[in-house]
């Protein structure tokens, strides 16, 4: 089976992050890089299919050479093969542009892929678009947000979590599949596999290739300003008989926070 | 010149931080506490294939280069530095030594099981006796047949009562002339071979130290490491390759010291004020940072003199004299920056400021270390 990853380098999810206000970007530098956490997930299902029922894993990212790090990483864990999609864009934030991206590579590289994974969403621009999109642009079955996937050979069946319940979904493939925490645990890389992924080549596709229309290539998101969150305050803790602190609740959120 | 790592190291160094992060930070605080050897995780370290850095292809192992290897020790040591010496004992001292001085079939028996972790290897040179002073080993070896029966008391040997097979030195007699050190692989189930105690420690708890009794154990000859008399030629030379280890060890104890030390100071408060706003406490940061730093460096570039051929048994001296004495400081500085906190054991650098005091004692003391450089100068000019 043909299993395509796609996976995106993201910040560290525990770095500081800082915003430029003159670019509307976030500053890249002194920032850790990372293979997004829900990318991770989708990897290592990848792997554990790869290994139970035979096929190709292949790791495929979007965006600059940085990102062949991450792909790398992708190697050093399991996968045969990976690609960069050579975009010379920053951060779009524009979710339909990468899907289209992606659509076109996969009906020009991979047309017979059979399963198309994803994290749920990349920490970072957290719009969780791509997926969708990119089944839609397919015309392919889609599941997303998926905590167990079994697998047939021309079939499959995941689960995915909604509001206090698990929902059960039969699919036909091929297939796009998102990712969410919870599917497995992914796995270190080996030595073995870092030593092996340092002799393979990865091919970097520039993104004319791909045969895109310019238009489609233009991103239809413009980015207007970038904001770190407020810190949050410290809470307050009131102390006392009950009563005494119900009625400080009651006060303050009367009085202060004006929710009642 | 060039600073920068290759890829593949900073996979491997990214890789090793995140397992030691997630797979040791959370359980090792009980194995110090209790004295316990972390079998489990040396076990996982084994599946990853950190046991076999130092061993080729055809021994099943995956050697890297010594800067990829001393990357992997530097990340263990930053959350344990007892894991890091437990793999660095197996891998730069007992799976090196077979590698380097052992027959073929010594090789076959040993090193791909050494590599796969089903064995642990140890080292064994210091005697009760005998520490800086190594030629002066009481430990006697005789032929007898084909065997060797060894008699003596070995101490200070890390995963002592752990490990399957140790490398053991000691006395062989010459008809002609003083009897001279020779190396040998000893088993733990060979007759004659117990363990008789752990060392209570200052620090390291679950690298458990063990004092080992040989009573007429029976080696078989091939066992033998090298030829008869070439065991100094073999610890020494063992000794400059792994002190780039130690030095490593320091660097990452140090650096987990560092990031302490900054976190504990931005979120103390004194004064009205996060305490890292008083020049007193950024100084010490400021000091300790710059340690950390000309440590690593000297570190990366004796393993990198290892990798290019060049002499590096200077290097690895002042490297291993300059992180373990610098540990030390960094270590007492970042302790100060904690307060009565930094007293308690409720906080890690309690633990890492116990730890950092044996680097500049073991694998060569920093005296030993001076003699080295010093030995290297004069017989440059």
């Amino acid at each position: 089976m043909d299993i395509l990853v796609f996976v995106k380098r993201v910040p560290d999810t525990e770095s500081r992050i800082r915003v430029s206000h003159e670019t509307n970007t976030v500053v890249e530098e002194g920032l850790n890089f990372i293979i997004s956490p829900y990318d991770e997930y989708a990897l290592e299902e990848a792997l554990r299919i790869k290994e139970s029922k035979g096929g190709k894993v292949t790791a495929v990212s979007v965006g600059k050479e940085d990102a062949l790090t991450i792909l790398r990483k992708c190697l050093a864990m399991g996968a045969d093969e990976a690609a960069l999609i050579k975009d010379p864009l920053e951060e779009t934030y524009d979710g339909l542009r990468t899907a289209r991206i992606i659509a076109g590579f996969v009906k020009k590289k991979f047309p017979q892929a059979r399963l198309l994974l994803f994290g749920k969403q990349s920490v970072g621009a957290d719009n969780a678009q791509v997926p969708s999109m990119l089944a839609e642009l397919l015309d392919l079955p889609q599941v997303n947000v998926v905590v167990r996937l079994e697998l047939e050979e021309d079939r499959g069946v995941a689960y995915r979590e909604i509001e206090g319940a698990q929902e059960k979904v039969a699919f036909p493939l091929p297939a796009v599949i998102s990712a969410q925490k919870g599917l497995n645990e992914p796995r270190y890389e080996t030595l073995k596999g870092i030593m092996a992924a340092k002799r393979k080549e990865i091919p970097i596709i520039p993104i004319e290739e791909i045969g895109i229309a310019a238009e489609d290539l233009a991103p239809r998101v413009a980015v207007t300003r970038l904001e770190i969150p407020p810190a949050r305050r410290a809470g307050r803790v009131t102390s006392g008989p009950a009563e005494e602190t119900a009625r400080q609740l009651v006060e303050f959120l009367h009085r202060e926070a004006k929710v009642i | 010149m060039n600073f920068e790592l290759t890829e593949e190291q900073i996979l491997l160094r990214d890789m090793v931080r995140d397992f030691a992060e997630k797979e040791i930070a959370p359980q090792i605080g009980a194995f110090e506490d209790s004295h316990l050897f972390p079998a489990e995780i040396i076990r996982k370290l084994a599946d990853l294939g950190l046991l076999g850095m130092t061993i080729p292809s055809e021994y099943e192992g995956i050697r890297t280069d010594y800067l990829s290897f001393i990357l992997a020790l530097e990340e263990l040591s930053r959350i344990s530095p007892s894991v890091c010496l437990i793999v660095s004992v197996h891998t730069s001292l007992f799976s090196k030594s077979i590698l380097e001085f052992g027959t073929p079939a010594l090789k076959q028996k040993y090193l791909p099981r050494a590599a796969r972790g089903e064995i642990l290897g140890a080292f064994s040179l210091t005697e009760p006796g005998a520490g800086s002073d190594a030629t002066s080993l009481k430990t006697k070896a005789a032929k007898k047949g084909q065997e060797y029966i060894l008699n003596g008391t070995k101490s200070w040997v890390t995963a002592g009562s752990e490990a399957d097979a140790i490398l053991v030195f000691a006395q062989t007699e010459r008809p002609e002339g003083p009897a001279k050190l020779s190396a040998f692989i000893v088993e733990k189930n060979f007759p004659g071979f117990k363990v008789a105690r752990i060392e209570e420690k200052m620090g390291l708890h679950s690298s458990l130290t063990a004092e080992i009794a040989l009573e007429d154990c029976r080696v078989p000859a091939e066992n033998l490491l090298g030829e008869e008399g070439r065991g100094a030629r073999i610890a020494f030379h063992l000794l400059d390759g792994s002190r780039i280890g130690i030095a490593a060890q320091a660097v990452g104890l140090s650096q987990q010291a560092l990031e302490l030390a900054v976190r504990y100071a931005k979120q103390r408060e004194a004064f009205g004020r996060p305490i890292s706003e008083f020049q007193a406490i950024q100084f010490m940061l400021a000091d300790i940072a710059t340690l950390v730093e000309a440590a690593r460096l000297l570190t990366y570039r004796a393993a990198d003199c290892y990798d290019r051929g060049l002499p590096y048994g200077k290097e690895a001296a002042m490297a291993k004299l300059f992180a373990s004495e610098a540990a030390s400081k960094v270590a007492t500085h970042a302790l100060q920056i904690h307060g009565g906190y930094g007293y308690s054991k409720e906080y890690e650098i309690e633990r890492i400021y116990r730890d950092t005091r044996v680097l500049s004692i073991y694998e060569g003391t920093s005296e030993i270390q001076r003699l080295v450089i010093a030995r290297n100068l004069l017989k440059d000019s």
